[in-house]
């Protein structure tokens, strides 16, 4: 069935003319920038937009879905951004294990500027960060949000435009980062049109997550739509303050950010921070808070426990970018701030990690028999573990021997392969036989595989990236007898060789468990279960007893 | 399924305790208590967070802020700790500001305190250039060898890094390789043959290209190419020319001319550092005399 065909005949007049306007956009963006980066973005936005005007109108008579969709959940879209989560994946990761791989072998740089570790560095971030990140935010939390409502998406137009359009954004960033197009600043790299037109896809899912919790058949709000919901609101907030800047001119992919000095600094690190802290901790532990239960058959450990780790996370987290900038041009009071909230945002953090964890009792069982728990199970470690490494690495003192090393790469990887990849793989192999229809994956066998891939993966890559750290904060440091450096600069790097080589192999382990988990999506997708066996419940409120 | 709006709850046979009535898509809620250990861990980071409030700059009012009770101030801070460092640096250091190169080099204990500091001065300032042994590169002269455009004594050594090569200040050395763009091609492919066969003493020098040498070349590089000027010029009886000696670069290099530029030192290091690797530098090329390089 494809994706057109979920679509009433006048939903497919919105979306012929959703089409119809992006290939406008495309073509007049192209038109005012007529060369260089923007221009290759304007033609892109005309392709993608043309593709889908192609798309719909060769769709347009094909019968209409059936009169009673409305009373099935809307999966479709779930169904597409998991293909895209898996696809960013791949990309994500094969350029972050190849530009590790550039770090054990220089001279392999090929003489191209598109190829220079500069550029290919944004592109695994961005890849992993938003479109594999992200999407599986935006897949999940469409699903999530019906069945914890109990109620379909509030439209069908929505989601596909939120979709699609994140992609859109995704696509402009990356590719906009090897024509050597950059705004300079971590995790918000992308030029100005991108960012415009990723607020316009925030209104639209924010608006979207807002009308059809209004249409919930459920009496409370479950607490993974909170998380999602901070998730999407503080992103917005974070993204549209940092990215504010002043185009050169409307036809051109460069601009000039509108902060200076330290405030530009101390605006990037609030930013940055909040994007580990509301893009990869809050909306992941959504997705946690409704796969871990449903998975392990077990009720949520204390209500109690969520609804305070909730507000704790969401108070402290907003103040703690400051622990990004010690030691610097950042007064010190702001300095001793970000320190002092994050060490105490190590509690509601270890209760949510403690609280998932407290859910499996009566289950473990199943954790050791089933490997899609147990890449749950050891999400919740790893954000256990990565939660108390950051806030560690805050205090100051400790911050002075990690900072500018490896430790941090590190204790990032902990928290985005440990943490937030372990969930997203839980949750697809929770929630993608559902949809197609399954029992199970197709090859339940493979999940064992990717589950001892990704944990060994992620174990080396962080081993080899604290002794890295701690070695070169250490190099770093050392005075000898005389008050002269003890080591050169050259000798720290020299002596990262070994670990950098294994961060490769345990990110090519990660990254292959990847691959395996895509095949065992796509074989389950494709697969035709003999019988459609619907494990939710119904979608109508039932009648009250 | 129980009913959330009524007190009709079910119990977990696990854990025992009630579940809280809500129920979402068969996700339930257990009514725990709150753990006590949580609000025990909130209240002692808590006081952490107090205590460094009041000991450390923190809150902000109006203006200024909370100065805190230990009167910290992380630029002093880092001046001192700097200095302090300097200070102990200084005990041996300040002498290659101070003394001549003689009465340094002839100071053994010195020495041996100085040279391992040298060494990672070189690492850190001239070595992505030149190597880290010395051996410099396409473009980039050895400095471990006893050829010298400019002079190989600790004194030339120190004007070369304080002033740098083509760097722009008033003082700089200045050297240029001009491009012979003018000369006819068969003119630069005679004096590229007449050069290329130098080095192995092979040169024809009644060639047509010694000819031309001689009237435009000899000025800088010496009569034969033998060089030695110490005005930047590289001979070319020898391996001393960094961009290549082969027929194609020295094309290239009569064609489009040459302008290496090596940076000023003197706005980034001290005149004892400059002295310092100035010794370090001469040391390398006299070790590799005493190896026959």
């Amino acid at each position: 069935m494809t994706a057109a065909a979920t679509l009433s005949r006048s939903e497919r007049q919105i979306g012929f003319g959703l089409a119809f306007a992006l290939a406008l956009l495309g073509f007049i963006m192209a038109a005012a920038a007529r060369h260089g980066v923007m221009a290759v973005h304007g033609a892109m936005a005309l392709v993608l937009g043309l593709y889908l005007v192609f798309r719909i109108g060769g769709a347009f008579y094909e019968p209409e879905p059936s009169p009673d969709r409305a009373n099935q959940y809307y999966d479709a879209p779930t169904r597409f951004g998991i293909w895209m989560t898996l696809i960013w994946a791949i990309i994500g990761m094969g350029v972050g294990v190849w530009v590790a791989a550039l770090l054990y072998w220089p001279e392999a740089t090929p003489a191209v500027p598109w190829t220079s570790f500069g550029r290919l560095r944004p592109v695994h971030t961005t890849g992993v960060i938003f479109g594999f990140g992200g999407n599986a935010l935006i897949a999940t939390s469409l699903y999530v949000l019906q069945r914890t409502s109990r109620t379909r998406l509030a439209d069908s137009i929505s989601p596909w435009f939120i979709l699609i359009g994140f992609n859109l954004f995704c696509a402009w960033a990356v590719t906009g980062y090897v024509m050597g197009s950059t705004q300079s600043k971590e995790y918000a790299e992308a030029e100005w049109y991108a960012d415009l037109w990723l607020v316009v896809v925030w209104l639209v899912y924010f608006t979207l997550y807002i009308r059809t919790l209004a249409r919930r058949h459920e009496p409370h709000i479950y607490v993974a739509n909170w998380y999602y919901m901070a998730f999407i609101l503080v992103v917005a907030m974070l993204h549209i303050v940092n990215n504010l800047a002043l185009p050169v001119s409307f036809g051109a992919a460069k601009s000039f950010t509108i902060w200076a000095g330290v405030q530009d600094a101390m605006i990037q690190w609030w930013y940055g921070h909040n994007a580990v802290a509301f893009f990869l901790t809050a909306g992941f532990l959504g997705m946690l808070y409704y796969f871990l239960p449903v998975r392990s058959g077990r009720p949520i450990w204390s209500y109690r426990l969520s609804i305070v780790s909730f507000w704790g996370i969401v108070f402290f987290y907003i103040w703690v970018g400051s622990h990004h900038l010690h030691y610097t041009a950042l007064p010190y009071w702001v300095q001793t701030l970000g320190m002092t909230f994050s060490v105490m945002l190590l509690v509601p953090s270890w209760a949510s990690a403690g609280n998932a964890i407290a859910t499996l009792n009566g289950a473990w069982h199943k954790v050791r028999d089933d490997a899609t728990l147990r890449f749950m199970f050891v999400a919740a470690v790893f954000y256990g573990l990565s939660t108390f490494e950051g806030s560690f690495l805050a205090i100051r003192p400790v911050n002075s021997l990690s900072h500018y090393t490896d430790w941090t790469v590190g204790h990032v990887h902990s928290g985005t392969l440990g943490w937030v990849a372990m969930i997203i793989f839980g949750a697809i192999y929770t929630l993608v036989p559902q949809i197609s229809g399954c029992k199970e994956m197709a090859w339940p066998r493979a999940i064992e595989w990717h589950f001892w891939l990704a944990v060994g993966g992620t174990l080396i890559y962080v081993v080899a990236l604290w002794n890295a750290g701690i070695t070169q904060g250490l190099m770093w440091r050392a005075y000898d007898e005389n008050g002269a450096l003890s080591y050169s600069f050259v000798e720290s790097v020299q002596a990262m060789a070994p670990y950098y080589l294994l961060r490769t192999i345990g990110g090519a382990m990660f990254l292959s468990g990847a691959i395996i988990c895509t095949l065992n999506c796509r074989a389950t997708f494709r697969s035709t279960p003999p019988l459609h066996e619907a494990s939710d419940r119904p979608l109508n409120p039932q009648p009250a007893e | 399924m129980s009913d959330p709006h009524s007190d009709h709850t079910e119990v977990d046979p696990i854990t025992g305790y009630d579940t809280t009535g809500h129920d979402w898509n068969g996700i339930r809620e257990l009514n725990t208590p709150f753990p006590k250990i949580v609000i025990w861990a909130l209240i002692l980071t808590f006081v952490y967070s107090v205590i460094a409030w009041v000991l450390l700059p923190s809150w902000p009012v109006g203006r200024t802020y909370v100065p805190g009770l230990l009167g910290l101030n992380q630029g002093e801070m880092a001046v001192e700790d700097f200095r302090a460092m300097d200070a102990k640096r200084d005990e041996w250091l300040a002498r290659f500001g101070a003394e001549d190169f003689a009465s340094l080099q002839s100071d053994d204990a010195l020495m041996a305190r100085a040279m391992p500091a040298a060494e990672r001065l070189f690492q850190d300032n001239c070595a992505a250039c030149h190597g880290s042994d010395g051996a410099g590169g396409p473009g980039f002269p050895a400095l471990n060898d006893n050829y010298w455009f400019w002079g190989g004594d600790p004194e030339t050594i120190a004007e070369t890094l304080q002033f740098g090569i083509n760097a722009g200040n008033d003082d700089t050395r200045w050297a240029q390789m001009p491009a012979f763009d003018w000369m006819e091609r068969s003119e630069r492919f005679a004096v590229a043959d007449y050069v290329a066969a130098l080095p192995g003493g092979q040169a024809d020098e009644t060639a047509a290209g010694a000819m031309i040498f001689a009237d435009n070349c000899s000025s800088c590089h010496g009569d034969g190419g033998i060089g030695g000027m110490m005005n930047g010029a590289p001979s070319l009886t020898d391996a001393s020319v960094i961009y290549g000696q082969d027929r194609a670069t020295i094309l290239q290099t009569l064609r489009h001319g040459r302008q290496g530029v090596m940076p000023a030192w003197g706005t980034r290091l001290t005149e004892a550092e400059i002295n310092l690797l100035a010794l370090y530098v001469s040391e390398l090329s006299r070790n590799a005399a005493e190896e026959g390089k």
